[in-house]
């Protein structure tokens, strides 16, 4: 009579890259909602187009690569990717940028380095960081956010703008600074922080602070994923922890020229960087010690290059600067294996 | 002092005497090396930082491609042809000094000649001097050939460069400006005033091409496209 035997590892998870990428996806859903909320339609064709232009360059690139397609476009994980892309994108953006930042994301920063699991940079700010440095004047072009009934422009009109069909709206009149960005030019041009806050319509009325919401509704997915573990807490916990310290810090020492805290986690792509884009499973760091270094790492770099950069946000930058030190961090961070000494030599 | 004169003079004709091993010249394997096999810009990697940095549009790569093939082709002439009086200890001193000097003379022959070229090549002229292509060729070709097939060899070489040169500055000109050859007028004078090439009207441009990091996408792509021809020639 033979027994069935089994090595290690005895517990082993049901999760599927798929599954993951599908919860992952859903919690991703509330903090979309609120943005399309205040931004209208071109939230909404942000997402389907750069999911379209991901899942077709990822099947061509498989097609080149031989590589089985509907097995590997069946893991998700190129419309998690567009998804992540195009929540960082300003609504009512031309639809060929869009494709421009996924050609970079999925072929460059993806399948040239071998596919899911072999990316060294989170595929999805390499995009956006080509995006930013090559058309930073588009980049900027975020629409005033109004309720959703009291948007300026309607499923057809926003359609028109993103295909270019002879409309270009008077932007000027129609988008706002983000909060960051008002902060950041307010700052230079020598205005007290105080100041800013009373001019700008975002930052003097927390309710019409359409970041805020958006921030906490990626925080609300953020944790639900947290609770069905499919992201640890190192990345997101040690992050704010290392973003708050850095913005108390400064701003109790001058409060006039530094940023209250609240702003720096509640604005910009603070939420959704902690706790979808530096938790990424193939570029992040994998061992726990190395998580929580990894995470405030990029903390300490996003308050580094909003406060003192040229650019008003960070998280992308941030990101793949932390991308480039994750083989090291892990070499340092090993944990022990039961049984042995600790075995990487300093 | 007779007797050290005497000895000098030994040493200066033993070191005459030594017959080298005779290497034969294969022109056609010194072009083919120069231009593909073991092209410096694709294969050896050598000179990449003058490769990278000036490569914005076609006309500067164009520019410092020239500049190198003409510093190539001498220093390898020069090099071959003192070959049998140049002590093995004292070689890498006197490659320096021999690329230096034919350097600044081309340095200031730019600057004569098209004073708005060496305005925009600046600083990456006068480091011709330390392109690593150069000295190598010297050392691993010059130093052991006759004067031609040195001289042929540091042609080919050059050219081979100036070609990838060429060809990144197209790249990136092509997809950060939607152009070609413009400021052809540098190099060129006034004749080339319309050359420019606007290859698509309206472009945007994606300024990613024209910084650095376009220059390193664009050389990886040229090394990927390479391989693939190479193994399509292999199979």
């Amino acid at each position: 009579m033979q027994f069935k035997i089994r090595t290690s590892p005895f517990f082993n998870s049901s999760n599927s890259v798929r599954s993951i990428m599908l919860q992952v996806l859903l919690a991703l859903i509330p903090g979309t909602l609120v943005m399309t909320y205040f931004f209208g339609w071109g939230i909404l064709f942000n997402i389907v187009l750069s999911v379209f232009f991901a899942v077709s360059l990822e099947a061509l690139a498989l097609l080149i690569r031989k590589r089985p397609v509907l097995v590997f476009l069946g893991d998700f994980s190129a419309i998690v990717t567009g998804w992540l892309f195009a929540l960082s994108l300003p609504p009512l953006i031309p639809w060929w940028i869009v494709l421009v930042g996924i050609f970079f994301a999925i072929i460059i920063a993806k399948q040239l380095y071998g596919g899911l699991g072999y990316n060294p940079f989170n595929p999805a700010m390499v995009g956006f960081a080509v995006l930013i440095i090559s058309f930073p004047l588009e980049m900027g072009l975020w629409l005033k956010a109004t309720s959703f009934a009291e948007q300026s422009f309607g499923f057809i009109d926003s359609l028109r703008i993103v295909f270019g069909a002879n409309m270009s709206p008077d932007w000027d009149a129609i988008t706002m600074p983000t909060p960051l960005d008002a902060v950041k030019t307010g700052l230079l041009t020598g205005m007290d922080y105080t100041e800013i806050v009373r001019k700008s319509r975002y930052l003097s009325d927390s309710f019409s602070n359409t970041w805020m919401w958006s921030g906490l509704a990626f925080a609300a997915g953020g944790i639900w994923l947290l609770y069905k573990k499919i992201i640890h807490w190192q990345i997101p916990v040690a992050l704010l922890l290392s973003l708050l310290f850095f913005s108390v810090v400064f701003h109790l020492y001058s409060p006039q020229h530094y940023a209250s805290p609240v702003l720096h986690m509640l604005s910009g792509a603070t939420m959704l960087g902690a706790f979808f884009i530096a938790t990424d499973p193939v570029s992040a760091s994998t061992t726990p010690l190395g998580k929580l270094i990894y995470g405030a790492g990029i903390g300490v770099f996003i308050y580094i290059i909003r406060v003192w950069g040229s650019y008003p946000d960070a998280m992308a930058f941030s990101v793949l600067i932390m991308n480039m030190a994750v083989p090291m961090i892990d070499y340092y961070t090993q944990p022990r294996v039961l049984g042995h000494k600790r075995k990487v030599d300093l | 002092m007779p007797e050290t004169t005497e000895t000098a003079e030994t040493a200066l004709d033993h070191i005459a005497i030594v017959e080298e091993p005779k290497i034969s010249a294969d022109y056609k394997k010194i072009m083919l090396d120069g231009l593909w096999n073991n092209n410096p810009g694709l294969i050896q990697l050598l000179g990449l930082c003058p490769l990278l940095a000036v490569t914005g549009n076609l006309i500067n790569g164009l520019g410092l491609g020239l500049a190198t093939l003409v510093t190539l082709t001498i220093s390898n002439s020069a090099i071959s042809a003192t070959r049998r009086w140049v002590r093995k200890e004292i070689r890498i001193p006197f490659y320096v000094l021999v690329i230096a000097s034919i350097v600044t003379m081309i340095e200031m022959l730019m600057h004569a000649i098209t004073p708005e070229l060496y305005g925009v090549l600046g600083i990456f002229v006068p480091l011709i001097v330390t392109n690593c292509v150069i000295i190598g060729r010297a050392e691993a070709f010059a130093s052991k050939h006759e004067l031609m097939p040195a001289a042929f060899d540091g042609f080919m070489m050059g050219l081979g460069f100036t070609l990838v040169l060429v060809t990144l500055g197209a790249m990136r000109e092509l997809v950060g400006n939607g152009s070609l050859f413009a400021d052809a007028s540098v190099m060129f004078g006034d004749i080339a005033k319309n050359w420019t090439i606007q290859v698509f009207d309206h472009y945007q441009g994606l300024l990613l091409a024209i910084l650095p990091p376009g220059a390193f996408i664009g050389m990886g792509f040229l090394i990927a496209i390479k391989n693939v021809i190479d193994k399509k020639i292999g199979k």
